[in-house]
């Protein structure tokens, strides 16, 4: 004689408990739960905005920075949306947690080497790179490659004040930036998320462009750690990623320099990635994008090619197919 | 521990159907005082997301717990968290369609077709729905207890597929959805374990074990 097991559960132990909250009750439950929460944001939502007065951190003002004919005219994103929402995989792949984290990092002293294609090599301290050029406000839209926006008040100088005191060789046709590498400060650098330390590059053109900048400030304060102080580059018609925060090293090379995702996944991110809502993306469709600080049900906004800067860079990308050289 | 008495076990339901609740309460009071960060649909379809693996794999964890613990009556709880797993993946792909798709269908079909992990997601909720639909006490009588059994494996596919939407949608740093995945194969791996013990023993001979372990309910 066979012993079987018994079945998992005995039809028995099954049809006879219907004592407890019956099916149709536990659904109509959900429905209404699901109406409330629905129903309670869009009304929260529609009578009581968030307020969007910047709150500032009341960091270290920088002195002296003028307006910049750059600039958009879009509000800017609040204060504490841009320091409590980013991406900055060092410290953490939560976009909420950088902020914390990133409370201690160390800001001075810093350096930054400049090499590679250059008659001579040179190490900058960041204090003498901040007076290369009269800082200006850029307020910038902030596209990101998952399809969120942001508009940022940056204040920086162009990125081509610092190439030209760095005097590249005629045969560098690339700038590739490295982030620090400090495991110490930096936790998710003990780990093989990324290849450490983070490595970014721009085509010469892209980087002496006017729109091009290194930023050092935000709403008129100290750049906070949280987005890439002490020394971050910022190119408004390209993805997010594609700027490098806490810069350490700058070198002029005469190739395609290796770009951090672009290694992570090449058929994700090419090394140009231009915001382009033509140009789908395996995870996210980049036609739109949600900007932060709108409305829980307000519709998303349609991405504009290069980010809205076409009239001012569309040119630098005359006659290359753009599908392939994403 | 003895079976609890009918009325204990009526407390003991509403305590867990109040529990279940809670991922649901927390966002909403977090939503009406402004908690939800800068982007609430995100943190929205994050937690709704985490919360439908979730009750999945303790739904999947009900009967390796009453067997392992010697607590049948657990099962008693199982349609409930099962539910409640169907419930917050509705709310996750509502929070999709609405929040994130404003109700465009080609916009969703190209997703579908084109984006793996939303592949994935919509087969993990998909999988689900005939299982709320035959829940019921009237369902297993009219299909018939082996066959409504069967069906219900659904639920396997349904983990699976949860799982690997959540793998292929992080970009880098696999760690939270290989957590999910590892608690999954535990789980699956105990239902395999069960299955092969219970192949080997229909082969050999059932005197012997007749007497060693008799046939337990």
């Amino acid at each position: 004689m066979l012993i079987r097991k018994p079945d998992d559960i005995s039809s028995s132990e099954i049809t006879s408990k219907s004592t407890y909250l019956s099916r149709r009750k536990f659904i109509s439950g959900g429905l209404a739960a699901g109406a409330a929460l629905a129903g309670g944001f869009y009304l929260r939502d529609g009578a009581t905005h968030r307020e969007d007065s910047p709150v500032h951190a009341d960091g270290p003002k920088l002195p002296g920075v003028v307006k910049s004919q750059f600039s958009t005219t879009e509000k800017p994103t609040s204060f504490q949306d841009i320091t409590n929402y980013n991406n900055y995989y060092e410290f953490s792949t939560d976009k909420y947690e950088p902020n914390g984290l990133s409370k201690n990092f160390r800001t001075r002293p810093w350096t930054v080497k400049i090499g590679g294609l250059v008659s001579k090599p040179l190490t900058l301290d960041i204090d003498d790179i901040m007076k290369l050029a009269p800082l200006e406000e850029r307020i910038y839209r902030h596209r990101c490659v998952e399809g969120w926006s942001m508009v940022i008040p940056w204040v920086g100088f162009p990125l081509s004040a610092l190439i030209n005191r760095a005097a590249p060789l005629g045969k560098a046709k690339f700038v590739a930036f490295e982030t620090i590498f400090s495991p110490g400060q930096m936790p998710n650098q003990n780990r093989a998320i990324l290849e450490w330390p983070y490595v970014e590059g721009l085509r010469m053109d892209e980087a002496l462009h006017p729109l091009s900048i290194l930023a050092v400030g935000m709403y008129g304060e100290v750049l906070p750690n949280v987005d890439g102080a002490p020394l971050r580059s910022v190119v408004p018609w390209k993805y997010g990623f594609k700027n490098t925060k806490a810069i350490v090293k700058i070198s002029f090379t005469d190739s395609v320099p290796p770009t951090t995702w672009n290694r992570m996944a090449p058929d994700e991110y090419g090394f140009y990635s231009n915001v382009n809502p033509n140009k789908d993306h395996p995870r996210w469709s980049q036609k739109t994008e949600r900007r932060i600080g709108d409305g829980l049900f307000s519709p998303k906004r349609p991405t504009l090619m290069f980010n809205g800067y076409g009239d001012q860079v569309a040119g630098l990308y005359a006659g290359m197919d753009l599908q392939k050289y994403y | 521990m003895p079976m609890p008495s009918p009325r204990l076990l009526r407390v003991l339901k509403v305590v867990a159907f109040l529990l279940c609740l809670g991922p649901l309460s927390v966002l909403l009071w977090k939503g009406f005082n402004h908690q939800l960060g800068a982007n609430p649909v995100d943190v929205i379809t994050r937690t709704t997301g985490r919360w439908t693996l979730t009750f999945l794999l303790i739904t999947l964890s009900v009967t390796p717990l009453r067997k392992i613990l010697h607590l049948p009556w657990l099962i008693r709880f199982r349609r409930m968290i099962g539910l409640f797993a169907f419930f917050y993946g509705t709310l996750h792909l509502t929070t999709y369609v609405w929040l994130d798709k404003f109700f465009d269908v080609s916009a969703m079909l190209h997703d579908i077709a084109k984006r793996r992990f939303i592949t994935a997601g919509m087969t993990a909720w998909a999988a689900m729905l005939p299982l709320a639909l035959t829940s019921t006490a009237g369902w297993i009588r009219r299909m018939g207890g082996k066959r409504w059994q069967a069906v219900h494996r659904l639920i396997y596919l349904s983990a699976a597929a949860g799982v690997i939407h959540f793998i292929w949608l992080v970009k880098a740093d696999l760690r939270r959805p290989l957590t999910y995945g590892a608690i999954l194969t535990i789980l699956l791996g105990f239902r395999m374990l069960e299955w092969a013990i219970a192949k080997a023993r229909q082969r050999t001979p059932a005197t012997a074990h007749a007497a060693s372990r008799p046939a337990q309910n």
